[in-house]
């Protein structure tokens, strides 16, 4: 029983921006499908009125106050950067997508 | 170049005969908080670029978010001063996409659990009537940094060579506040949604949670507007148009949009579901990304961030730190002031109430505020084509000369002449009363000299008075008011006009 199918192995691929060849897609469509099995298990114990948990702490509230606390240098925020000018990130063409 | 973008408009009576708009208006506002929503950056506008960054706010490995408290107290209180319930327990979310505007590759929003959720807020029109605009839900997120895009011709994405990204502006708070359908409004749609957007600004300036500055982008508005035939009832196809910087283009691209659908729609082609682009000069809309598949943000919880349950008690304390929001305080300034709906629309309309409120404030009565602020000001600012408030006249200043009147010092002539004087630069009214001699004649020997001889200057008109024409003496009264540059007091002239005709 296949948990996931090729062709959503293909779709997350895409929105990951991951180059995935035809032969990988049988690949990780298994992979993935004895990963979701696995965890599928978990729902076998866990009745319908436990929710998902979503963080492993049971916390809430965790907060800071609004005072300023030194960042990064400009030229330390562009240091990691494979390209920039003019004190920015210089990013390839972006096509399709827009803000 | 798609057919429907070239289609002929439709003649907006026509549209409005023929078809019933529907409204979604978003509004984003960024928070006035000194840092950001997940870290100590500063948030302040114009800042070198990158130069307020950090590792959380630029995704770096090993960072973590916490949450600016203060942020989440400015959203429960805009939530409450809409009315909203308040999420006993809510999570952020992870937006994830790959667009570099944000550096981490993904945007912390919330998503199926906003904070604040069904609202409204009742919005009052230029004819007086009210119309009730109910709000979906308002949520947290992060604002995204700025792109420069470089190359091409016409500065947007489209035959760009590359971009530039600046990520000050990544990580400020951001509040969306969305409205539920809005529907009946009918041919004033535009004007509902221009005065919606209008009255949000007024509540968030007045709760003090924003600077609520449109053309800087702290307040930022996309209008969802879509059409259906008279007597339908299932909604269009909608378009989002995003790029509407001021209360007028949010009118406008609007009424755009619905003239541009009916055109689409009367020509028997379908509305294109697409995000569109306003323009400023043409008031056009243009069309942007096509959502031909719904987007794909895969939403799931933020693990980096605990929920935020605000405890009831919480969310009482913050109520009752809200301010007389504008409602209210039109509610009292009408009831102190004794005014009529009309008389304080009027003073609404004319961008009025605030400057009479400050001067009444500064110790001046409302009644003779409220004159001078909607007719001698008024013109002044007409004539010199400023917005009222922007005239170089304060409100106490204003107060000051209403006081020299009250206490005979001015007459209504001379409180002119101060006022031009401090309109033209020239001080205080104090200033302008002492360099330009302006204080009214009051000195009664002075007076009777200036009496005489125009009684003696015109001898027919003094013989008409002592023989009884008593109306006579407007002539003598209007002589002397010119030979004192009217700085006498007319009704003591008359007076000793009088008084000298009959001893």
């Amino acid at each position: 029983m296949p948990v996931i199918s090729r062709d959503e192995v293909a779709h997350l691929a895409r929105l990951a921006r991951l180059a995935v060849t035809e032969a990988e897609l049988d690949v990780f469509a298994g992979q993935l499908g004895v990963i979701l099995g696995a965890v599928a298990r978990i729902s076998e114990v866990a009745a319908d009125d436990i929710p998902p948990t979503s963080h492993a702490v049971p916390r809430s509230n965790v907060f800071r106050r609004d005072e300023l606390r030194p960042g990064l240098e400009q030229q330390q925020a562009l240091a990691g950067a494979p390209a920039a000018e003019e004190g920015r990130f210089r990013v390839p063409r972006i096509l399709g997508e827009e803000s | 170049m798609n057919t429907a973008a070239t289609r002929e408009l439709m003649d907006y009576d026509e549209v409005v005969e023929r078809f019933d708009p529907v409204l979604g208006l978003e509004v984003h506002v960024e928070l006035n908080t000194r840092t950001k929503m997940f870290c100590g950056c500063s948030t302040k506008f114009g800042a070198e670029p990158n130069t307020q960054v950090c590792p959380t706010c630029l995704g770096l490995p090993g960072s973590l978010p916490v949450v600016n408290r203060m942020a989440v107290e400015s959203v429960i209180r805009i939530g409450l001063a809409l009315s909203c319930s308040i999420a006993p327990w809510c999570r952020f979310a992870r937006k994830n996409y790959f667009y570099p505007d944000m550096p981490k590759n993904f945007q912390i929003s919330q998503y199926d659990e906003p904070i604040a959720v069904h609202g409204w807020l009742d919005v009052t029109l230029d004819d007086g009537s009210t119309v009730r605009i109910e709000i979906e839900r308002a949520h947290m997120e992060e604002d995204t940094g700025k792109s420069l895009h470089v190359g091409g011709t016409t500065g947007r994405i489209h035959g760009a060579d590359y971009s530039l990204l600046d990520y000050n502006r990544a990580g400020v708070p951001l509040i969306e506040i969305v409205t539920k359908p809005i529907v009946g409004t009918g041919a004033r749609a535009p004007i509902v949604a221009r005065a919606y957007v209008t009255a949000l600004r007024d509540l968030l300036r007045a709760l003090g949670v924003s600077d609520v500055r449109m053309d800087q982008g702290s307040l930022r508005c996309d209008t969802n507007v879509s059409l259906m035939p008279r007597g339908v009832v299932t909604f269009g196809t909608r378009t989002e148009t995003k790029n509407v910087n001021s209360l007028r283009s949010v009118e406008r691209a609007v009424r755009f949009e619905m003239t541009r659908q009916a055109g689409v729609l009367a020509a028997g082609e379908k509305v294109i579901q697409e995000t569109r682009h306003f323009d400023e000069s043409s008031g056009s809309t243009s069309p942007g990304r096509r959502k031909e598949t719904a987007e794909d943000y895969r939403y799931f919880p933020e693990p980096d961030l605990p929920p935020i349950a605000p405890s009831p008690e919480w969310v009482e304390q913050l109520r009752a730190t809200l301010p007389e929001l504008p409602w209210q305080r039109r509610q009292r300034i009408q009831r102190e002031w004794s005014l009529s709906g009309e008389e304080l629309r009027d003073l609404v309309n004319a961008g009025a109430l605030d400057l009479v409120a400050a001067t009444v404030e500064a110790g001046a009565p409302s009644g003779e505020a409220r004159s001078w602020w909607v007719s001698y000001l008024a013109q002044q600012a007409n004539a010199r084509g400023v917005p009222l408030d922007e005239l170089p006249i304060t409100p106490a200043q204003l107060a000051r000369v209403i006081e020299l009147v009250a206490s005979g010092e001015l007459s209504n002539t001379l409180a002119r002449q101060v006022v031009d004087g401090v309109l033209a630069g020239e001080g205080s009214p104090d200033d302008v009363v002492a360099a330009r001699g302006l204080a009214v004649v009051s000195d009664d020997s002075a007076l009777i000299a200036a009496v005489d001889s125009a009684l003696a200057a015109q001898p027919d008109v003094a013989e008409k008075i002592r023989g009884g024409k008593i109306a006579a003496a407007g002539a003598i009264v209007g002589a002397v008011m010119k030979a004192t540059r009217g700085q006498a007091d007319a009704k003591r002239v008359r007076e000793l006009v009088l008084e000298r005709c009959t001893s």
